[in-house]
Parts: structure tokens; sequence; C-alpha cells
């Protein structure tokens, strides 16, 4: 086991009976709100840089370089969004915040409002997580009693009004532009960019639109600033504390911090998750949510960071590992993900909406022993047909998976083939 | 159109809303969710409704509410059970307790029992994958399930 390291959130992931006590006691609430709003926009934007925080979704795009992006001069309302939709398979970190430190998310979404000259925001929360958009409105309510949300916030110039709008169950909802959309009572149904929202996102004003985790360390970036922010990182370019979200076929799934490159898919899994059920062997593992292309036991000593992982083919996405032991249907595996893409494919796109669902079937066959010598390559052809050529990145979440997994266990769809059934079975 | 059959309470929700949306057709998704509470599901002349609110055509509320897998567009049971059956449920043995339900209740995914107690659904990821598998019945989740906790929860549902 590594010595212990500084985390930021995860000691407070506790039930508490009232979240707006314990914030304001045991960790400092709003006092960082309290300086940001004495701060200028481009001194915030400035430390938010310096902090090295990447964006917590998926993207890991720079934050402050993205609050950059919203023009000064602009006469339409800006928006802040919070992109709660949380629908990546794997990914169950956000959800952990909001119901235990919503005010942190509240705080961290003020200071960002500030930050970019917005007076309006929103939580964009899926829909499933009820409870949780509870836990958010009773806590902004809390916030717009004690003056840190709403008109004159702690007898500043400053107003945001935040509001928790629910979605109503569509993963493609995930992707910022299609949310925008969704917020506006539309289908969520991705735009074409350019224009990105930072132009021209919520209601045409110029929008950012950041996940639950990064508006959440805000709060931390200005308590100590941007520079111990980044060396909490052990690696170049990555800043701050990771949440990482283990499950499947380990001993003790659940959320885990450690610092950004701090640690490999192996110590993770064997160290920090007690490795696999059972005590059997590591058959795969999917490093960034269901999106994110395959890796096999041999893969797995690398760090658990954007570039790394990007190095190998790969991707950290959301931080959503789903680990696989040696006796699970990796047919069945891909089949189930590639099922999960074309339900939740809005149809725009041709490739996708189509390529999606031959894929399914086509998947469905070999896992039941009817599968032709001729379908792996036709698999991969369609997954060529899909990638980079839709307007979001579901086409690419789809084509991805599907490509690595036949390629990396090519024997395991073989076996189905020629011998009828899955040779686990 | 004739009486509301909205509530009051539908109505002042919404004029709480109101001020938080630069338009008004931003309300129409939590419209459908409070209209839902009311009602269980979207009965056609609540959706008409919901459109004379909004100030759409009718079909522009169906339009969005077919969009989203949480708008009912027939009615569901009075328990309305949703397995997640994705990467990490299924790795942990989601199928199993789908099945287990589907021979229990004597209908499949999808489907009502006779009686309106039940609704059967398969949902993609809860979000609940550290505590997988995971059900959601109503508003609820719950996790770590196997059969036996799973006959548990279902034997104290009246």
């Amino acid at each position: 086991m590594s010595a212990q390291s500084e985390t930021l959130f995860i000691q407070h992931f506790k039930p508490s009976a009232k979240p707006l006590d314990y914030y304001l006691k045991s960790m400092s609430g709003y006092q960082m709100a309290k300086k940001a709003l004495a701060m200028s926009q481009d001194d915030i934007i400035a430390e938010v840089k310096k902090s090295n925080l990447r964006g917590r979704g998926g993207a890991g795009f720079p934050t402050g370089m993205k609050w950059g992006f919203i023009p000064k001069q602009s006469k339409k309302p800006k928006y802040l969004v919070c992109n709660a939709d949380e629908s990546e398979p794997g990914t169950f970190k956000d959800r952990d915040i909001m119901r235990y430190t919503p005010h942190l998310l509240i705080e961290g979404m003020v200071i960002a409002a500030h930050a970019i000259g917005a007076n309006s925001g929103f939580i964009y929360i899926r829909g499933e997580y009820v409870v949780e958009a509870k836990i958010l409105e009773k806590a902004i309510e809390e916030a717009y009693a004690d003056h840190y949300l709403g008109k004159n916030i702690l007898g500043t110039e400053f107003h945001f009004d935040l509001t928790v709008h629910r979605g109503a169950g569509a993963y493609i909802c995930g992707e910022e532009t299609a949310l925008l959309n969704s917020l506006e009572g539309k289908r969520g149904e991705p735009r074409v960019k350019p224009p990105f929202p930072a132009q021209a996102g919520a209601f045409g004003g110029p929008t950012i639109v950041n996940n639950v985790e990064t508006l959440a360390a805000i709060p931390f970036i200005m308590s100590r600033g941007g520079e111990w922010f980044s060396k909490l990182g052990k690696i170049e370019k990555s800043g701050g504390t990771r949440l990482f979200c283990v499950s499947g076929h380990v001993k003790k799934p659940g959320v885990y911090e450690l610092p950004a490159g701090s640690v490999t898919l192996r110590q993770l899994i064997y160290d920090h998750c007690g490795g696999i059920l059972g005590d059997k062997k590591l058959k795969a593992v999917i490093p960034g949510g269901s999106s994110a292309p395959v890796l096999t036991a041999d893969e797995i000593d690398v760090i658990v960071d954007i570039e790394p992982l990007m190095k190998i083919g790969t991707m950290l996405g959301s931080a959503g590992i789903l680990v696989v032991s040696e006796d699970y249907c990796v047919v069945k595996l891909i089949k189930r993900i590639t099922k999960f893409y074309a339900h939740e494919s809005c149809g725009q796109c041709t490739p996708c909406r189509e390529g999606c669902k031959w894929m399914e079937d086509i998947l469905e066959r070999i896992e039941h022993g009817h599968g032709r010598e001729q379908d792996l390559g036709l698999l991969l052809e369609i997954a060529d047909n899909i990638n980079g050529k839709t307007l979001c990145a579901l086409g690419d979440a789809a084509a991805g998976p599907v490509t690595s997994f036949v390629k990396k266990f090519r024997a395991d769809f073989e076996a189905h083939i020629r011998g009828g059934k899955c040779p686990n079975a | 159109m004739g009486t509301k059959i909205l509530s009051n309470k539908f109505y002042s929700q919404m004029e709480k809303l109101e001020p938080r949306y630069p338009t008004k057709v931003a309300l129409l998704l939590p419209a459908l969710h409070a209209a839902q509470d009311e009602f269980g599901w979207l009965p056609p002349e609540v959706m008409d409704e919901v459109a004379v609110y909004i100030g759409i055509h009718p079909a522009q509320v169906r339009e969005v509410a077919s969009f989203y897998t949480m708008y009912n567009l027939k009615p569901v049971g009075k328990y309305h059970l949703r397995f997640c059956t994705n990467v990490a449920c299924c790795l942990r043995g989601s199928d199993e307790l789908v099945e287990h339900c589907e021979k229990k209740f004597g209908i499949k995914c999808g489907e009502t029992t006779k009686d309106r107690k039940f609704t059967l659904m398969e949902e993609e990821c809860l979000g609940s994958c550290g505590t997988a598998p995971a059900l959601m019945m109503n508003d609820d989740y719950y996790e770590n399930l196997d059969i036996p906790k799973l006959d548990q929860l279902l034997e104290r549902l009246e």
C-alpha cells in the first residue's frame, strides 16, 4: 500500500444530517467564495489555470483555459451549467459529491459564476438521481437563506441564481450541447459545433459547462492556491487529486481518491481494491468508463492518467474503471456495451444510428454461437465507418470498444464462432 | 380546453420556476416531471394541458417526452422496478435478478403485472457501479443486491 497521501473530498463522504452545518464547521464553508468575490475575474481564472485542473467529466480539457474562452464584452446573458448527468457506465463519483457535500459544489459554482460573469446557473442532474436532486435543492434553499446565493451574495454586488434541472433518462445528455438542448426543453440531440458553448451555449448566451467534480475542486484551489493544487498532481499537466470509480470483479469496489498520476492500474486494482474477486486471474480492464477501449491483463502497469492511457490507445475518460475476471465472457460484455450505445444513440447521424445497431446484432449472434468467420472483419469495418464520422463523441465511444475487444480478444470471438458456444460456458 | 386536470400544486410549482428560465419552453422537462408525479404517467390529456401551459403545440410535447426514457407514456405499476443491467451490474449478476423477477411476476421486462402492482424494466447504468447490482424502485435505489435480498425487499411491499 502506498503512503498516505492528501485527499480533498473523500474524508467528507459520510452521511451528515445537516450538510450546511458540517460544511461551515468542518470545511470552512463559503470562506473561499468570500475570498474569490473580492478578486478580479482575471485573477481567479489565472489561479485556476495555474492549478492545472482538467475537466473531470471525460475530456480532460484545462478548466482555466475553458473559462478564458468566455467573451467578456458579450451583451447576452452568460450561463454557468454544471454537468451532473453522470451516465458514463462505470462512473459514480459525482453522486457522492452531491449527496455528501452539496454545498462544496454550490460554492464552486458561485466562484466559477463570478469568474465568468454569469448571474444564472443550472445543475443539470440525471433524472435517476432523484434523491441527490432533492439534497441539492435543499442545500440551494439553505444557501439562499444565508445569502450564499441570490442577490448581493455575501454582501457584495454579485447576484447568482442557481436551479436544479432534472434530466429524464438519456445518456446522450451528458454530451454538453445535447445537455444544453435538454435544458432548453428540447430533445437531447447534440448540436453542430462550432459555435462552441463558450460563444453560444444555453439560450444562445456564452456558457461554460463543467463537471461536478471539476466545480467542486474550485473552492480548494481558492483556499490554498493554484500552485499548491497543481503540485498535488504527480504528473505533468494534471493537478489535484482524482476520484477513481472502481467496479466489477474487484474485492473492494468503490470511489478512491488519489493524487493525479500517482498510481498504476495494477496498484489501484491489487493494492487499493484488494485484487480480483475469488483471487481469480484478471482478464480485462476498461479504464475510463465503457467508452474507453479495453486493456488486457498485460497492459495494467500504466499510470492511470490522461496522457499515459492515451499513449497506449485508450483513455481515462471519467475515471470509471471496470475490472473483469478470467471467467467472464468478453463477447457477452462487449455485446452488452454495444447494446447500450445502440439504445442511447440519438439517431441524428446515420453512421451511429445504423452502425451501433448492426454491431449489436452481429455481436449478439457471435455470443450465441451463430457467428460467421467474416463477422469479425465486418465488425471492424462498421466500427471504422462510425469512428470520427458523427456530430458528437457517442459514435467514437461505441466504435472504439468494439475495435479494441475484437483486436485484443480475437481468440475468444473465434472460439464462439468455431465452437458454436462460449468456451467458458 | 375545458377544466384543468393538473393540480394547483403543479401550477404553483411552475410559477416558482418560471423566473429562473429565460424561455418558457425550458420549463417543459420540469413540467413533465411534475405532471408525472401527479399521475404516475403522462396521459395524452395531461400532455395537452402541459402544451397549453407552455404555449407550444401538443406534438412538440410528445416529441420531447418520447425522447426520454423516464417519461412513462403508458401507465406503470404501483412499484416500478428498473434493474440496471449495464456493465458493472452485469458483471455482478444483474441478469439473474431480472430473470428471477420475470419468473416471479410472470411477466417480461417492459411489462406490468395484471394487478398493476409491478412494472419491470431493464435500465441503463444507474451510477451505482460500486454497489452493483442495483435496482431503482420508484424514486429510490436498492444496492448490493442478490436474490435473497431482492426477495426480502419484494415481500415487504404491499
